[in-house]
């Protein structure tokens, strides 16, 4: 080949050589693998080797009579539910605070909120783990306030499940809300609270009238990844509570996929599990659409 | 008085962020009876703290665990990095065939719940011989369809006239990739660094899934199994100074980088 035709080889298969590897790699262990989890929901499976055809039989099943499935729907909806409603105020309350005119320490009390978000869900799982034992130091911090020895059953008590995994995903969470909320606060025109101010405004209204129109995007991101991540929880109950929790209190969708799949080895009913949660989660970005479009036709 | 009451609340409210970090670190140092006598560390008792529990660590793999979890964080940033920006880069300044069709497979993809995979994914790793092994973790998780959106959407500012200049100086293509290209998305390519060391440092599921003897054990799922010892239900210390020796490596990593980390994370959002 000569020096020219060679120039011009490599710079037409230039672009096919620099997305192949990417392009085989996600072929064949991403594409295959989701078409072959399509595949497998219509079967029943022993482990990876034997599978036998039974139509929509899981599906079937998961929907009408697995009393289990239907329990870890609704623990993941109201665990979803509950964290939203209360990180989102959270969030966007520290923001407020920590953007307001002469706070200092601005940047120590950004990392101090923030940096609970570098340790994982596991990681945080084992932490509450050990201090939501009886003995444990929340208890004891709680005693030791009140001046008598009180044991609150956190990790046992079915009624205490929710309001535990809460907090340990609420410490999570937080501070990586704020940061969020905190670069859309600075992205807000001050000139639009300054026409407010002119027009008599009071804190009220500014923040009803120009703070939120003006971080709707970043509410709704963050509405969006959380009831995303909402539906997708697993590490942190599943290690907070060694399993599924008093009364199966704690388990989740993907919790109970893992243990279909993984534990009683039916990868066709894990599969089916998938599928539906992919419903859920296209039912939520579909809602978003919606109030985006609404939205529009009101602003229209 | 409102900017001393907004001050008060601001500090109580790191006082709770961080008193599990505290917790944490108390509990790590200290015994057992010391840890169920006081909960934290009154002045008068610090010629308590130990550094027993880590010592007792050494009957525990965890040396192990924390070498493997580095080896495998890293060997996937490097890679992750590297295949994301070469094929963002592709996608972003360049024109051929097929182009449109990777986009469309790609936005279909990122809607899906990773979890939807797993059945697949481990069927392939089965026929593949490839369960108990880290080829299981590092080759799948080597693509990232975030990665190379993140990477497309930074390299579609780089202006042509700067890779046609680069052209006529001589440069092949892929000295345009690592001379002009890489240098350029920078910023990005930090902060995506440490979020792909970060995700896989905790990277829980699919490892527990694939990986079955002990010494092949990352960080999380080795102490997942620490955490659930009958042994270490009353002395917790233990399992306190395992987790601070799981956390700390990444603390360090990003306390160095914090200030363009975390607005690097969150500009991207209110562009987007």
């Amino acid at each position: 080949m000569t020096r020219q035709g060679w120039w011009k080889f490599q710079a037409r298969a230039a672009p096919y050589l620099f997305v192949s590897p990417f392009l085989i790699i996600f072929t064949v262990f991403l594409l295959y693998p989701l078409s072959r989890s399509f595949y497998l929901s219509f079967h029943r499976t022993v482990g990876p080797g034997h599978q036998m055809f039974i139509g929509l039989g899981n599906y079937r099943f998961l929907l009408r009579h697995d009393l289990l499935f239907g329990l870890a729907v609704l623990n993941t909806a109201i665990y979803t539910v509950a964290f939203l409603l209360l990180q989102i105020p959270i969030s966007l309350g520290l923001a407020l605070l920590l953007s307001g005119r002469g706070v200092r320490l601005k940047s120590v009390f950004r990392f101090s909120f923030f940096s609970s978000y570098l340790v994982g869900q596991v990681f945080v799982g084992v932490i509450f783990f050990q201090f939501f034992s009886p003995g444990g130091l929340v208890n004891q911090t709680i005693s030791a306030l009140l001046g008598r020895r009180i044991v609150i059953g956190w990790l046992s008590n079915p009624a205490m499940v929710l309001p535990s995994v809460l907090i340990a995903g609420l410490w999570l969470a937080t501070g990586y809300g704020m940061v969020y909320f905190q670069a859309a606060l600075q992205a807000v025109d001050p000139e639009l609270y300054e026409a407010a101010h002119v027009d008599g405004a009071g804190r009220c209204r500014r923040f009803l009238h120009v703070t939120l129109p003006g971080i709707r995007h970043v509410l709704v991101y963050m509405i969006l990844i959380g009831a995303i991540g909402g539906f997708q929880l697993f590490e942190l109950p599943f290690v907070l509570l060694q399993g599924a929790g008093p009364g199966g209190r704690g388990i989740t969708i993907v919790m109970y996929l893992f243990i279909m799949g993984f534990n009683a080895g039916d990868l066709g009913y894990a599969s089916a599990i998938g599928w539906l949660l992919v419903a859920m989660l296209l039912i939520i970005f579909a809602a978003r659409l919606r109030f985006f479009r609404t939205h529009q036709e009101m602003t229209a | 008085m409102r900017k001393a009451a907004i001050h008060f609340l601001l500090t109580l409210t790191a006082i709770i962020a961080v008193l599990p970090f505290f917790w944490l670190i108390c509990a790590a140092f200290k015994n057992p009876q010391d840890l169920a006598g006081s909960t934290f560390v009154p002045w008068n008792h610090l010629n308590q703290l130990t550094l027993d529990n880590f010592r007792a660590l050494a009957d525990q793999p965890v040396g192990r665990w924390l070498v493997n979890s580095i080896f495998l964080a890293s060997v996937h940033t490097v890679l992750v990095v590297t295949l994301s920006s070469l094929g963002g880069f592709a996608l972003a300044k360049y024109q051929f065939r097929g182009k449109g069709l990777i986009a469309v497979i790609m936005l279909i993809t990122i809607l899906m719940p990773s979890q939807v995979f797993l059945p697949g994914s481990y069927e392939l790793m089965y026929h593949l011989h490839w369960l108990d092994s880290y080829w299981a973790i590092i080759v799948p998780g080597s693509v990232s369809v975030l990665g190379i959106f993140l990477f497309r959407q930074a390299m579609r500012e780089l202006p042509d006239e700067l890779l046609q200049c680069g052209r006529l100086d001589g440069c092949s293509e892929a000295r345009l990739w690592w001379e002009i290209a890489l240098p350029v998305v920078r910023p990005m390519i930090a902060a995506y660094t440490l979020l792909s060391f970060l995700s896989e440092w905790n990277s829980f599921l699919w490892p527990q899934v694939i990986l079955q003897s002990e010494s092949k054990f990352t960080l999380p799922i080795g102490l997942n199994n620490l955490n659930g010892l009958p042994q270490f239900q009353h002395s917790y210390g233990i399992v306190m100074a395992a987790t601070l020796i799981s956390i700390l490596p990444v603390a360090v990593f990003f306390f160095a980088l914090q200030g363009d980390f975390i607005s690097g994370l969150a500009s991207g959002a209110v562009k987007g």
